[in-house]
């Protein structure tokens, strides 16, 4: 037998989504991994006993930073547009997100592959390339795993089935790749601003 | 200081709780413990012993007044016999009382944490007077490698310092550094221990005011032989020490050809390892191996210096520390007999 | 006497399906319930495994210059019973318990994400296969071992390639990597469902106790064990890739890894006590038969605890020759945390006074853990004191205080729970006698071994010794601790079979054995898949009081 209600107790009854929740406290776990590798990279500003240093050879991806966080304004436009029913117009704003995410991890490519091949930084070449590939390398990863969630709900866009009802669930969605962005602030104050 | 009243009565308490470490109250001669915090001979080993006590004292009266709290709850409101079933009155809380005991824990704490801000300070900012002896111990797996820059002595595993008089203190400051993994230098009569930090310079001090050996060994776990990387001090007069850094810093004597020991010593690989000051050994691996017969113990304190552990040691070295750095040679049982006669020309 | 509860539910007779069936049902379970119970008995497998690494250290450790055992094994061992209890048992307890009664007791039909529940469980559970499968597959160079022998801490350099070879230290890395992950699903489920799945009624302000703490757990869960994560992926990159995080001979730094492992491993020592906390919220209440004195700031004081506890790490580095400002803050940090952790031994107290208490077996697990946690936490005090500390640290006073903690306290509040929840979640009553037997039996065992531990550490014993000399005065001291040992391994046999014996063969105990007052204990027992025939909806923090007492609900004075 359960407790029934008790008497003049008719509250609206109202709690969080779970999604939303589920979704913010995998944010803080994340955001917590991300504040000890920039630490580990503050810790060690200066420090390289040899090699590089990131005057030498660090430039900074101006263009490509605005493409990742461009991407948050259209992912939020996208939202917008599902919110609203107009789903043609939430696929255009979808894709644009992706391509520019894409774009982003495309210049992340080509400045590694300079600093590889022309530079001669690597991972294991001192603590200043330890500590900047493996920040930088995490935070694409996390942009790499999010272009592969957002490229599942763009193919089943194209297919037809994303509807006005799964707004929700793009919301939360949305709320990784916003995360994913602001990582990205900090990532690129921390080494192209301040570790400079 | 009011803790030196305490340090009577306590360290009579204490003593009758640890027979091991009996009569502390001024002059601490342990009877069965060479290793027992309650006994310095040293100032930071002191000031932690007063420390020490003031937080038993303030712990040990917490506990009293909890516990018998506790053991009162439990037999007093006990259900008894004969019960009538009722549910006792429900009380949800009090402000007073829970305001009492939020206040008082503060007020414990912040006492405690005043009496322990000083004795940090007190250790850790003490800064070597010009007659304070300097040294650089290096830790190895699994040995103690002791220089005295200033003085030109290169030693391992025994470190020996000046007697400290209170009134004109010759501390012997440390430097402590680590050759390979981390290592912990831990002399509980002496100090409290601090850690030999790979890539790191850390520091310790002692001025020990009685003379005699003082045990103790490596407190951080550091790889196999963790457990043998033992450690002893010998706290000298002044004169005794200073006849012993004489000693320590000629090379070795020559006293005669080349025997068939050194021979062996030089041709196999043990030079890669070892230094003899005057040869052409002059490897850094392993300990200084110039004065080795003038210390107590070999294979750093793990086993004492005797022919038959000698020869062992240098036979298979497995057999006193399994897992240690220093490997067994095959030398045949001449080899090591005329290896052994060699080292112990080196006195 | 809960005359009040009906049971709805008549028994069916169905044939039981056959074995194979059954498994596949449990393994593809997504029920919170059953999730709960799996990471119960894995976490009661591998203590037994735990217990028996413990055995054989206390075995070599029981006179000085022992050859029970060699030095890499005695390492190895050190390093599996350390790695093996923490990340486990008593995690996998922490996640069993909570899983099982967190939608139970906050009246919802399963946890939020029943799918990353299994998903977690099954994670943990890989990890430490995996640790175990290093005694077979870790080839290393001859010497080099094969279960990691690093300690459970791993401090670098050691866990370099240079003074690690092989991939001992790899199983250790990669293991609790993965368990680390299941660890972060638990949480994000765990709260996930105290916020978003409290029946009608239940504010935060009216929810059981067991669900603040388990609130501040998966707080403390997401926040501390990613630093863990990190580091090891930092170590990952250093053995595999030629990175020089913590390899000193670049710059590297061994003491980033120290605080990247203690700003992990302080939370988590709340992680694993907080639990223990909730359970005696819940026990002593009922068999005190009165509500916990001083709701709100319990409260208060654990989501302060959570708070404080992730600023205390570096008291586990106070030999490590941090400057004494540094050592200065982390002593307050460390005493301010008493504080709370404190008070709620108070409040424990107050609840059992005025009251009519009742000796069963979990309340006399309840009362045990009172006494030796007030001991642990002064213990503590003594640790946190930095100089004291510079004595007292890596000796065994320290092995002694943390197992005073884990041991005395989580461990004697798991049992607790153990026999409180077990008419619940098998439906049958566990034996009274043989439960009390198991009491004695470990209470004698823990304290010969624990207590005497404290003693060696002050007369200079450091931990992490495969032996000793003798003429230190440890001698008897670790004879005493090992002798303990067969005691408690007794309580545990006794444990065990009472649990599968009740299991089989017990009185069935109804859906609330102990006339208690939160929402579990008014369903079955066992309870259904779908928990409650309808959702419940509450006034106050003891619903069942109010349905018993209808004439002075709680609701009137909270």
């Amino acid at each position: 037998m359960t407790p029934t209600t008790i008497s003049g107790q008719d509250l609206p009854w109202e709690l969080p989504t779970r999604g939303r929740v589920g979704m913010l406290a995998l944010i803080a776990a994340e955001a917590s991994i991300f504040v000890i590798f920039v630490v580990a990279y503050l810790f060690y500003v200066g420090k390289s006993l040899t090699g590089p240093t990131p005057k030498d050879v660090l430039r900074v991806p101006v263009f490509y930073t605005i493409c990742l966080l461009s991407s948050s304004l259209t992912i939020h436009r996208a939202i917008r547009a599902i919110q609203q029913g107009r789903i043609s117009d939430f696929r255009n704003w979808w894709l644009g997100t992706i391509a520019l995410g894409a774009t982003f991890l495309y210049g992340t490519a080509r400045e590694w592959y300079r600093l590889i091949f022309k530079d001669g930084l690597t991972i294991q070449t001192n603590l200043f390339g330890t500590t900047y590939y493996s920040l930088v390398g995490l935070h694409g990863f996390h942009v790499t795993v999010g272009l592969v969630l957002l490229s599942f709900v763009l193919a089943f866009a194209f297919l037809g089935q994303v509807k006005q009802e799964h707004t929700y669930r793009l919301d939360v969605l949305s709320l990784y790749w916003h995360f994913v962005d602001a990582v990205w602030v900090v990532v690129f104050t921390v080494v192209y601003v301040i570790g400079r | 200081m009011r803790i030196r009243l305490n340090r009577g009565v306590l360290g009579t308490v204490l003593g009758k709780l640890f027979p091991l470490s009996a009569g502390f109250a001024q002059n601490a001669r342990p009877t069965l413990s060479p290793t027992s915090i309650f006994s310095p001979v040293s100032s930071p080993a002191d000031s932690i012993f007063g420390l020490s006590l003031f937080v038993l004292s303030v712990t040990a009266v917490i506990f009293v007044v909890v516990f018998s709290l506790l053991v009162y709850s439990v037999i007093r409101f006990r259900k008894r016999e004969g019960d009538d079933g009722r549910e006792p009155p429900q009380v949800y809380g009090s402000n007073q009382v829970e305001l009492a005991w939020t206040v008082i824990p503060v007020l414990i704490v912040a006492t405690l944490f005043m009496a322990t801000v000083r004795v940090i300070a007190g250790i850790q900012n003490a800064s070597p007077p010009t007659n304070a002896v300097e040294v650089v111990a290096i830790g190895h797996q699994y040995w103690w490698e002791f220089r005295y820059p200033a003085l030109n002595v290169v030693t391992a595993n025994e470190l020996h310092v000046p007697l400290s008089d209170p009134n004109h203190p010759t501390p012997t400051f440390i430097k402590l550094l680590s050759a390979d993994t981390n290592h912990s230098f831990w002399v509980p009569r002496l100090a409290g221990k601090t850690d030999l930090i790979a890539n790191r310079v850390n520091g310790t001090w002692i001025d020990p005011h009685e003379t005699g050996v003082y045990l103790g060994q490596c407190a951080q776990y550091c790889g196999t032989q963790h457990a043998k990387m033992l450690l002893r001090v010998y706290v000298q007069t002044r004169d005794e020490f200073n006849r012993w850094i004489q000693e320590q810093i000629q090379p070795a004597r020559i006293t005669g050809p080349v025997s068939e020991g050194q021979r062996v010593f030089e041709t196999t690989a043990c030079i890669n390892c070892h230094t003899v000051a005057g040869t052409v050994a002059d490897g850094r691996f392993g300990p200084d191996l110039t004065h080795m017969m003038s210390r107590e113990t070999i294979a750093s304190g793990a086993a004492p210096n005797t022919p038959e552990n000698l020869r062992l040691w240098i036979r298979n070295p497995a057999a006193i520390k399994p897992g240690c750095k220093m490997p067994a040679m095959a030398l045949s049982d001449q080899e090591v007999n005329a290896v052994a006669s060699y080292l112990e020309t080196l006195r | 006497m809960s005359t009040d509860v009906v049971e709805l539910h008549q028994k069916v007779q169905v044939a039981s399906p056959p074995l194979v069936g059954r498994l596949h049902e449990w393994i593809t379970t997504v029920d919170h319930k059953r999730l709960g119970i799996m990471y119960i008995l894995y976490a009661l497998v591998f203590l037994g495994i735990g217990g028996t690494e413990a055995t054989i250290m206390r075995i070599q450790l029981v006179v000085p210059h022992n050859h029970f055992v060699s030095p890499q094994m005695f390492n190895q061992m050190f390093t599996m019973h350390g790695t093996t209890m923490i990340f486990f048992v008593v995690m996998p307890l922490v996640f069993g318990f909570g899983n099982y009664l967190l939608p139970l007791m906050i009246g919802a039909r399963d946890m939020a994400f029943p799918r990353l529940n299994a998903f977690s469980f099954w994670m943990t559970a890989f990890g430490g296969f995996l640790l175990y499968f290093s005694l077979v597959g870790a080839y290393g160079l001859y010497g080099a071992g094969n279960a990691p022998d690093v300690g459970w801490f791993a401090y670098a350099p050691l866990t370099s390639q240079t003074f690690s070879r092989g991939h001992s230290t790899d199983f250790w890395n990669l293991a609790v990597l993965v368990t680390g992950i299941g660890s972060i699903g638990g949480a994000v489920n765990i709260a996930a469902t105290i916020l978003c799945l409290r029946c009608p009624g239940m504010k935060l302000e009216k929810m059981p106790l067991l669900a603040w703490m388990y609130f501040v757990v998966s707080g403390l869960v997401l926040i501390a064990i990613s630093p863990l994560t990190a580091a090891q992926i930092m170590l990952l990159l250093d053995r595999y890739l030629g990175a020089h995080f913590f390899d000193t001979q670049a710059g590297g730094s061994a003491v980033l890894w120290m605080h990247f492992f203690w700003i992990f491993g302080h939370p988590e020592v709340y992680i694993l006590v907080l639990p223990a906390f909730a359970f005696n919220s819940e026990i002593i209440p009922v068999f005190s038969r009165k509500t916990i004195f001083g709701y709100p700031i319990m409260v208060a004081a654990t989501v302060a605890i959570g708070f404080i506890s992730a600023s205390v790490w570096a008291h586990h580095m106070f030999t490590v020759g941090l400057s004494s400002s540094a050592n200065t803050f982390f002593v307050v940090s460390t005493m301010a945390i008493a504080v709370p952790t404190g008070i709620k031994i108070f409040n424990w107290l107050a609840t059992m006074w005025g009251g009519k208490i009742q000796f069963k077996t979990p309340m006399l697990f309840c009362i045990a853990f009172l006494f030796q946690f007030l001991v642990a936490g002064l213990t503590g005090i003594m640790l946190g004191s930095a100089p004291f500390d510079w004595q007292l640290g890596n000796s065994y006073f320290v092995v002694a205080h943390f197992h005073y903690v884990i041991v005395g306290g989580i461990l004697f509040s798991f049992f607790a729970a153990f026999y409180y929840w077990f008419p619940k979640m098998s439906g049958k009553m566990y034996n009274e006698t043989l439960g009390k037997l198991h009491f004695l039996l470990f209470v004698l065992g823990f304290h010969l071994t624990f207590d005497s531990m404290h003693i060696p550490g002050l007369l200079g014993m450091p931990r992490r010794i495969y032996t000793y000399e003798p003429g230190r005065g440890w001698d008897t001291w670790n004879l005493l601790s090992t002798i303990g040992v067969f005691f408690q391994t007794a309580g545990v046999l006794v444990f065990v079979g009472n649990l599968l014996w009740s299991y089989l063969k017990g009185k069935n105990s109804g859906s609330d054995p102990w006339d208690a007052w939160t929402l579990e204990w008014s369903t079955s027992s066992p309870p259904p898949a779908y928990n409650f025939p309808l959702i419940p909806s509450v006034r106050s923090r003891r619903p069942l009081w109010d349905l018993k007492h209808p004439e002075d609900p709680d609701w009137r004075y909270e």
